[in-house]
C-alpha cells in the first residue's frame, strides 16, 4: 500500500511538471507584454523590471478590439443557431422517414466530410463573390454549409434514443409537424445540441482562411484582425505580444466557465 | 414522415440549399474547371489534363506534398504516444486530476494561427534568449532552417493537439472494467504487465479514432503553417493546403490551383476512406 501511494505522488509531481510545460507558453507571452520594447531586448525569460500597461492600450485601439470582438460574436452566435435549428430539423426528419431517398440524403451530407475546404474554396469565393455575397450574411451561410453535416450525423443518432410513441401522441393532439418538433423534440435533443454548439463555437471562433477570403478589413473577426496586426507589428514585440494575450482573454473566460461541458462535448463529438 | 410530405422536405431544405451552394456545386465545379484555363471569372479553352501533368513537374508542389507526409507521420506518431500518456497520468487518483485535464486541453481552444504567433516568438526570442545563456548554439535562428522549421511545426502541432487524443483515450480508458485491472493485479502482473496485457488491447481502438482525427488533421493544416514559419525559409517548410492558397490568391492561377485541390481531396479522401474500411475490418474480427 506504501509503494503505491509513493507512486501516486510521483505521478502527480509529473503531470504537475507537465502542466508547466503546457503552459510556459502563455506565461512568457503574458510576462513578455508587460514588458517595454526594451525590457524584451534585455532579457525573455525574466519577470518584468519596469512593468507597462501601455502596450495593451495600444493593441487594444490598434486591434479595433471592440469592433473585432462583436463581429466575432456576431458570426460565431448567428451562425451555431442556424446549425443547431436546420441540422436538428434535418436529423429529425431523416431518422423518422425510413426510407432509401433519406439514406442517400444522409450519406450524401456524411460523404460531404471527406471534402477538404480547400478543394472548393476557389469556386466557392468566385460563386459568391458573381452573387455579391463576399459579406458576414454569405459567410454565415457558408458556415451552415460546412458545418451541417457532421451535425446533422449527431443529431440523427440522438434521435434513435427519442421514441416515436411522443411524435403518434403529439398527432394525436392535434400538433403540426412544426409544433411537434419544436415543443416535443427539440428539448429532448438539448445535450446533444450542447455537443454540435460547443464543436462549431471553437471552429467558428477561431476560423482564420474563410473569414480571409470573405470579409473585408471593416467586419473581421478577431484571428483575421489579429492577422493584420501582426503583419504590422512583426519587429515590436510587445506590442504583439500584448494583442495576442487581448485576443486569447474571451477565450479563456468562456473556458473557465464551461470547461466541463466543453470537454464533455468534445469527448461525445470525438467518440462517435 | 413520408418522402412525399411536404413537412419532410421542409424541414430539409435549408441544409440541402446550403450544402449544394457551399460545397457541392464548387465542389463540381471547381473539378470541371480544373480542365480548362480559368482565371477565376470564365475559362476559353478546354486542356485536358495538361494542369495535372504540369502539377507532377511544379517542384513547389511535389515538395508541400513530400513535406506534408513527413510532417503527418512524425506528429500522428508522437500525438498518439503523449495523448496516451496524459490520459493514462489523469485518469489515475490524483488531487489534480481535473485541473491537469484543463490545462493540457486549453491549446485546442485558442485557434492556430494565435498559436502560432505566440510560438513564433518563443522559437524566435525565448530559444535565442536560452541559447545565448547556455551556450547552446543549436537553439538559434529555430525558424531560419527547414529542419528546426519541421520540428518547430511538429512541436506546435502536438502542443496544441494532445489535449484532445488525451480525451479521446479517457473516454475509453474509463470504458475499461475495474474488474479486469484488479484480476490481474491479483495475479501477480505488476503494472507494467498490466498495461501491457490488459489496458493497452482495450484502448486500441481509440488509437483507429485518433489516428483518423490526427492524420486528417495535420493532412490539412494551415492557420499554423502560416503563422508559425509562413513557409520559409525559401517555402521549404510550406505544406500542401498553404501551397494551394498561395496558388490561387498570389499567383491568381486559379485552374493551376484546383488542380492540386482536386489532388489533395484524393490524397484526404484515400487516407479517410482507407482508414474507415481498415476499421470496419478490425470491428469484424473483435
Amino acid at each position: 500500500m506504501k509503494k503505491k501511494q509513493r507512486d501516486l505522488f510521483l505521478v502527480e509531481i509529473l503531470g504537475l511538471f507537465l502542466a508547466l510545460v503546457w503552459i510556459a507558453p502563455f506565461y512568457l507571452m503574458i510576462v513578455n507584454a508587460f514588458k517595454t520594447k526594451r525590457g524584451i531586448f534585455e532579457g525573455v525569460l525574466g519577470w518584468p523590471e519596469e512593468v507597462t500597461t501601455e502596450n495593451f492600450v495600444d493593441a487594444f485601439i490598434e486591434l479595433e478590439f471592440l469592433q473585432s470582438l462583436f463581429n466575432s460574436v456576431l458570426i460565431t452566435t448567428v451562425s451555431i443557431g442556424i446549425i443547431v435549428l436546420f441540422a436538428s430539423m434535418a436529423g429529425y426528419a431523416l431518422a423518422r422517414n425510413k426510407s432509401k431517398l433519406s439514406n442517400v440524403i444522409l450519406l450524401i451530407f456524411v460523404a460531404a466530410m471527406l471534402i477538404p475546404f480547400q478543394s472548393v474554396m476557389i469556386p466557392l469565393v468566385s460563386l459568391f463573390g458573381m452573387a455579391e455575397m463576399l459579406n458576414r450574411a454569405g459567410l454565415i451561410f457558408m458556415y451552415l454549409g460546412f458545418g451541417c453535416s457532421l451535425a446533422i450525423f449527431l443529431y440523427h443518432g440522438a434521435m434513435t434514443g427519442i421514441s416515436r410513441s411522443l411524435d403518434e401522441a403529439a398527432i394525436i393532439d392535434g400538433a403540426n409537424r412544426f409544433q411537434l418538433f419544436w415543443y416535443v423534440i427539440f428539448p429532448l435533443l438539448k445535450p446533444i445540441s450542447v455537443t454540435v454548439g460547443i464543436l462549431n463555437v471553437i471552429w467558428i471562433w477561431n476560423d482564420f482562411l474563410l473569414p480571409s477570403l470573405v470579409l473585408g478589413e471593416s467586419s473581421a473577426t478577431i484571428p483575421l484582425k489579429m492577422f493584420f496586426f501582426f503583419g504590422q507589428y512583426t519587429k515590436q514585440w510587445h506590442l504583439a505580444l500584448a494583442g495576442l494575450t487581448i485576443a486569447i482573454i474571451p477565450v479563456i473566460i468562456g473556458y473557465f466557465f464551461a470547461q466541463k461541458q466543453i470537454i464533455n462535448g468534445v469527448s461525445e463529438g470525438a467518440v462517435k | 414522415m413520408r418522402n412525399r410530405d411536404v413537412s419532410f422536405w421542409l424541414f430539409l431544405t435549408p441544409v440541402i440549399l446550403s450544402l449544394s451552394l457551399v460545397v457541392i456545386i464548387p465542389f463540381v465545379y471547381g473539378f470541371i474547371f480544373s480542365f480548362t484555363n480559368w482565371n477565376g471569372l470564365t475559362a476559353s479553352k478546354f486542356l485536358g489534363f495538361s494542369n495535372y501533368i504540369k502539377l507532377f513537374q511544379d517542384a513547389e508542389f511535389v515538395n508541400a506534398i513530400w513535406f506534408t507526409i513527413q510532417f503527418s507521420v512524425v506528429t500522428v506518431i508522437l500525438l498518439n504516444i503523449l495523448g496516451l500518456s496524459l490520459a493514462l497520468i489523469v485518469t489515475r487518483k490524483l488531487k489534480s486530476s481535473n485541473f491537469l485535464r484543463t490545462i493540457f486541453f486549453m491549446p485546442n481552444l485558442i485557434g492556430g494561427l494565435i498559436l502560432g504567433f505566440i510560438w513564433q516568438f518563443i522559437f524566435i526570442s525565448v530559444f535565442d534568449d536560452i541559447g545565448s545563456a547556455l551556450g547552446i548554439e543549436a537553439l538559434n535562428g529555430w525558424l531560419s532552417t527547414t529542419t528546426t522549421g519541421f520540428w518547430g511545426l511538429v512541436i506546435l502541432t502536438t502542443w496544441q493537439m494532445a489535449g484532445y487524443i488525451m480525451i479521446i483515450y479517457i473516454a475509453y480508458l474509463q470504458n475499461i472494467p475495474n474488474e479486469l485491472i484488479e484480476a490481474a493485479e491479483i495475479d501477480g502482473a505488476n503494472s507494467f504487465q498490466r498495461f501491457r496485457n490488459v489496458t493497452f488491447p482495450l484502448v486500441a481502438p481509440a488509437f483507429t479514432v485518433s489516428m483518423f482525427l490526427t492524420l486528417s488533421t495535420s493532412f490539412k493544416i494551415y492557420d499554423q503553417n502560416l503563422s508559425l514559419t509562413n513557409g520559409g525559409p525559401h517555402n521549404s517548410t510550406q505544406m500542401v493546403a498553404m501551397e494551394i492558397v498561395k496558388t490561387a490568391f498570389s499567383e491568381n492561377q486559379m485552374a493551376f490551383a484546383q488542380a492540386k485541390a482536386v489532388i489533395f481531396f484524393i490524397l484526404v479522401a484515400t487516407i479517410a476512406i482507407a482508414q474507415v474500411y481498415y476499421n470496419k475490418k478490425r470491428e469484424v474480427e473483435m
